[in-house]
């Protein structure tokens, strides 16, 4: 299945949001997620499902002003 | 104006006792921002949320060095335009960093960085509704910050000038009418400050704090920048409860005059 994932194209086969971000390798990372647009929180990453073309967004903190 | 009332900083009832605020971008090192924050004296950095890799985890480092600090984070949602875009940053930010205060930006204008009035009404209200403690980054319009208190927020920060212009204070008399109209609510200088002159005149109108970054981060020595800044607040802020004299148009000499000897 093809994900964009931050602003790129990757293949990944999952079927939920938090699956794809272990297949994607972000372990215990702290991050937030959004899925086309729309913030989906942590404790619901299991149960959204994710589909061919999704956007994901996947942020943590930075240096900022 | 009463000093007792204004001499307690405590932005949603946060007691703080340097009312410096500090953003955490542009420095040269992170050893190099630490040790800007603690020279400070600052007890509160801005932060942001960015895309993360899974291979490098930038963002992981960066955290944990905040955590090593032992600041209180303010996230912001800078670069956001649109009202949507802000919104669900600030739902992820809220839940990356555990706290529920929130920079909002609603960037109207990519050249000035000036803030989208309109939009950042629109957010503030929708946020503070949903329990977030919005800090507006705004303009010294006194009808937009009338607008934001509706909206809920309980704290304004409006501009010096354009963020990272370094110019300082571009519209004196608007900032001081400001802080007549809302002589209750905290406001904090955020954007544009550039010497830690700016910061102290902020000080001196009688605004509660200021934030700044590129100043320090972007200064030949950042720490010893970020000290004189810590200064200059502690420094303006005593000027303004000490009441400063009213400025005249003429001279007026401050030796007496009465028994000068007549030599000539």
């Amino acid at each position: 299945m093809r994900l964009v994932i931050n602003g790129e194209a990757r293949e990944v086969e999952a079927m939920t949001l938090a699956a794809a971000l272990e297949s994607l390798d972000y372990g215990e990372a702290k991050v937030a997620t959004a899925l086309n647009g729309e913030f989906v929180p942590a404790r619901a990453r299991a149960t959204t499902p994710v589909n061919d073309g999704d956007r994901i967004e996947i942020l943590a903190p930075r240096q900022g002003g | 104006m009463s000093v007792t009332r204004l001499s307690n900083f405590a932005p949603y009832g946060v007691a703080l006792r340097s009312r410096l605020m500090l953003g955490t971008s542009q420095y040269p090192s992170p050893a190099i921002l630490a040790e800007a924050v603690s020279a400070s004296g600052a007890e509160v950095v801005t932060v942001s949320l960015r895309r993360e890799s899974a291979r490098l985890k930038e963002g992981q480092d960066f955290w944990r060095l905040i955590r090593d600090i032992g600041v209180r984070v303010l996230p912001n949602t800078a670069g956001c335009y649109s009202v949507k875009e802000a919104v669900t940053t600030a739902q992820m930010a809220r839940e990356v960093f555990g706290a529920s205060w929130l920079k909002l930006e609603v960037i109207g204008d990519a050249d000035t960085l000036q803030p989208d009035v309109f939009g950042l009404v629109e957010a503030a209200r929708i946020l503070s509704d949903d329990g977030f403690e919005v800090f507006p980054y705004t303009t010294e319009d006194l009808v937009v910050a009338e607008r934001l208190l509706e909206a809920g927020c309980k704290v304004l920060m409006p501009w010096g000038s354009p963020i990272g212009s370094g110019q300082g204070l571009n519209n004196v008399f608007g900032l001081r009418a400001l802080r007549a109209h809302f002589p209750d609510t905290p406001l904090i200088v955020d954007a544009g400050l550039g010497l830690p002159s700016h910061a102290a005149a902020a000080m001196e109108l009688g605004f509660d704090g200021v934030l700044l970054n590129t100043a320090v981060a972007k200064a030949g020595d950042p720490v010893a920048m970020a000290r004189a800044f810590g200064q200059a607040v502690e420094a303006g802020r005593a000027a303004f409860l000490a009441g400063p004299m009213p400025p005249r148009d003429m001279a007026a000499p401050s030796t007496p005059v009465i028994g000068k000897a007549i030599l000539s």
